[in-house]
């Protein structure tokens, strides 16, 4: 609580104490007998206790010509209320406005904490090496190519290379996984991860303003610029809202006392207006509603540009994505062994054959076939050599081994001319023995673990529906579509033909569903921009990503693309409920305040009772569960 | 030119909504926001008449919130 608040709360704290005691005087005393002194006392000095700050500043602000102040119409309210003989309602309706008050200025004090706590990522200070000293300084003042030393439990201060040491990273703050990373000398580093147990020496690649910890709090800073379109229009609601129910006040106490006379009943119904006239509960929980959202995505590495996209998000009913480094690992794998059924081998004998050949290849192909003949015993090899473009001829065990693409086969004779491709998915080694075709592998770029339950999360989120683009072949495409669920591919796009295709999928939807695109960040900036949400994973380091996507996932994790649609969605839920609620409950008590039904109380409890209300249920945003 | 700058002692959620208001209708604004949860206030202006449009900016706020003050660094 800051010194203010403190200061509030003892106002209100002594003047509920005097409107309490003053509760138990007699109701109705005789007009202007002792009594009748001693209570408008008692609750005339619990009114000036609660508000003479409020009476100031309406003042202060008719001075100026704002009319339509919430300091002025609440004084109005309640010196009317003390006018017409109503003192315990009159001091009532500003304690309890100072009571919302409070309580406002705590929540939303606790949600930017709790949001700033989350985004502590900025390092204090940076220890750099200037001639054979340590010393601490600000980390602008570090340039690059200085050295910098990290210590145990350190924040990183500045992008860069480690030039001695090697320890765990905790990139938590940055990317939401708790896994330490491990790095040794020659790795990257990003500033904002934590140095969780060796000693670390760092030459700086990149200023302060250019590191990564200063990209992101920008981006989040900025975030707050780009507002929900329901944000805007709560706020040209509330430029009409309050004007309307003040002018209704003027009306209602005016009109009807003209006609029925007995006028303090009909001022007391227009001074509930002015009490119900102020959109506080909307104009704070909307924004809050958001902020917390996007607070609850940045803890979790995704980083959502604005408000507007936290909403197009909420709305996102066709995925499209970029296969290779998104849905898969971008990394090759053995997927399939098929041995030729006349060459009497195993599956592993043939594995084993190939590897044994491929052994000499640097070819990310020949590397997975390697990689999964690890563990069975590779046998001798003589004579190897590899035919760039083709494959790998070797001599294993007294026999001519041929191991490559199609081509290779067909120029040694293995296959005939006629021979075009197969259908097995993926990327196929072919092998041979002797001349004979002894069988083949196929190998493919393996999805990611959890690719197939997020995107049936996905389904289940907003029924989505998920589109695939790669440029591999149309067979590869379709295998790797079906084993994770998607729905439609377009296969054997060049680079360019992914925005072209982008731009089709957008022409064809309806307007108010939204489309997202997901994407790597390297090379799809275009089809980023296109998309009504360009989201870009695994952007930790990548600045071209960061720049391009609008909303930013800093890890790897496709599981992080479900959850960033959940916390749209339920920011977005929240956001609905509390407009319905708020307008809802001061609709009702207008009407019952017209007739004669509601009183001060009602009204206190739409206005106050409403945005505290509203307020914690804004602030649900920020616990989204796991 | 854009320009962000922060407020202290924004207290009121629908008066940062009127000090947007205010600010974008200031001759030369192309864009302007304040937010109230972030405390901040961003300007986009032309370039010469930005140094005005500040002067003007700081005025809009101190006549809706006069316990608002802009740090202008």
């Amino acid at each position: 609580m800051t010194r203010k608040q403190k200061k509030l709360l003892i106002r209100i704290i002594v003047s509920a104490a005097l409107f309490a005691g003053g509760l138990f005087l007699p109701h109705e005393p005789e007009r202007f007998s002792v009594m009748w002194f001693v209570r408008l006392g008692v609750f005339l000095t619990a009114y000036l206790t609660a508000g003479y700050d409020i009476l100031w500043k309406a003042v202060r602000n008719i001075a100026r010509g704002q009319v339509f102040d919430e300091n002025f119409l609440m004084a109005i309210a309640s010196i009317g209320a003390m006018i017409i003989g109503e003192y315990s309602e009159g001091a009532a309706v500003m304690i309890f406005y100072q009571v919302g008050e409070l309580f406002q200025a705590l929540a939303v004090g606790k949600s930017r904490k709790s949001i700033a706590d989350m985004m502590d990522i900025n390092p204090e200070s940076a220890n750099v090496e200037r001639d054979g000293e340590v010393l601490e300084v600000e980390p602008d003042e570090v340039e690059i190519g200085e050295i910098i030393v990290v210590k145990p439990g350190e924040k990183v201060p500045l992008d860069g290379v480690v030039v001695f040491g090697s320890s765990g990273l905790d990139t938590a703050a940055l990317t939401g996984e708790s896994a330490l990373r491990d790095v040794t000398v020659g790795d990257e580093i990003f500033s904002g991860s934590v140095n969780a147990n060796g000693l670390l020496k760092i030459r700086v690649t990149k200023p302060y303003s250019d590191s990564t910890v200063s990209k992101i709090l920008e981006l989040v800073e900025n975030s707050s610029e780009s507002k929900a379109k329901t944000e805007s229009f709560i706020t040209r609601f509330a430029r009409v809202y309050t004007p309307i129910v003040v002018g209704a006040a003027v009306l209602l106490a005016v009109i009807p006392s003209l006609i029925f006379g007995n006028w303090s009943d009909w001022i007391y119904r227009a001074l509930t207006f002015l009490v119900v006239s102020c959109p506080c509960a909307l104009v704070i929980s909307v924004p809050l509603s958001y902020f917390g959202g996007i607070g609850a995505a940045a803890k979790r590495g995704i980083m959502i540009k604005g408000a507007n996209y936290l909403e197009t998000l909420a709305k996102a009913k066709i995925f499209v994505f970029d296969k290779t480094g998104t849905l898969t690992k971008g990394s090759f794998s053995v997927s399939e062994i098929k041995p030729d059924e006349n060459s009497g081998l195993s599956e592993n004998e043939l594995l084993n054959l190939c590897a044994a050949a491929e052994k000499i290849s640097n070819h990310p192909i020949a590397k997975s076939i390697v990689k999964a003949a690890e563990g069975i015993e590779i046998p001798k090899t003589e004579n190897a050599e590899e035919i760039a473009g083709f494959g790998v001829r070797a001599i294993i065990d007294g026999k001519e081994i041929l191991a490559g693409n199609a081509r290779f086969m067909i120029k040694e004779g293995i296959f005939g001319e006629e021979f075009n491709g197969d259908d097995s998915p993926g990327t196929v080694v072919f092998c041979a023995a002797d001349g004979k075709y002894a069988g083949c592998i196929s190998v493919s770029d393996t999805p990611k673990d959890n690719a197939k339950e997020a995107l049936a999360e996905l389904d289940r989120l907003c029924s989505a529906k998920k589109i695939m683009l790669t440029g591999d072949r149309q067979s590869a495409a379709e295998d790797i579509a079906q084993k994770l669920g998607i729905d439609e591919v377009r296969a054997q796009l060049l680079p360019d033909g992914k925005v072209k295709a982008v731009e089709e999928i957008f022409a064809a939807k309806s307007a108010e569903c939204a489309l997202a695109f997901v994407g790597d960040g390297m090379n799809d900036a275009p089809s980023l921009a296109r998309a009504d949400v360009g989201i870009a994973m695994g952007a930790l380091g990548s600045d071209a990503a960061i720049e391009a996507a609008d909303v930013v996932l800093m890890n790897d994790n496709i599981g992080s693309i479900p959850l960033a649609v959940r916390i749209s969605a339920k920011t977005r839920r929240i956001v609905i409920q509390n407009i319905v609620f708020a307008l809802a409950v001061k609709a009702a008590v207008l009407i019952l305040s017209a007739l004669g039904f509601a009183n001060m109380w009602a009204a206190v409890f739409a206005d106050v009772g409403v945005s505290v209300l509203a307020i914690l249920n804004a602030m649900r945003t920020l616990r989204i569960k796991e | 030119m854009k320009k962000t700058f922060k407020l202290v002692d924004l207290d009121c959620a629908n008066c940062a909504a009127k000090m947007e208001a205010a600010i974008k209708k200031i001759d030369g604004v192309t864009n302007a926001s304040v937010s109230f949860m972030t405390q901040k206030l961003t300007i986009e202006a032309d370039d010469d008449k930005f140094d005005g449009v500040v002067k003007q900016a700081v005025e809009c706020v101190k006549k809706v919130e006069p316990d608002c003050t802009v740090v202008l660094k």
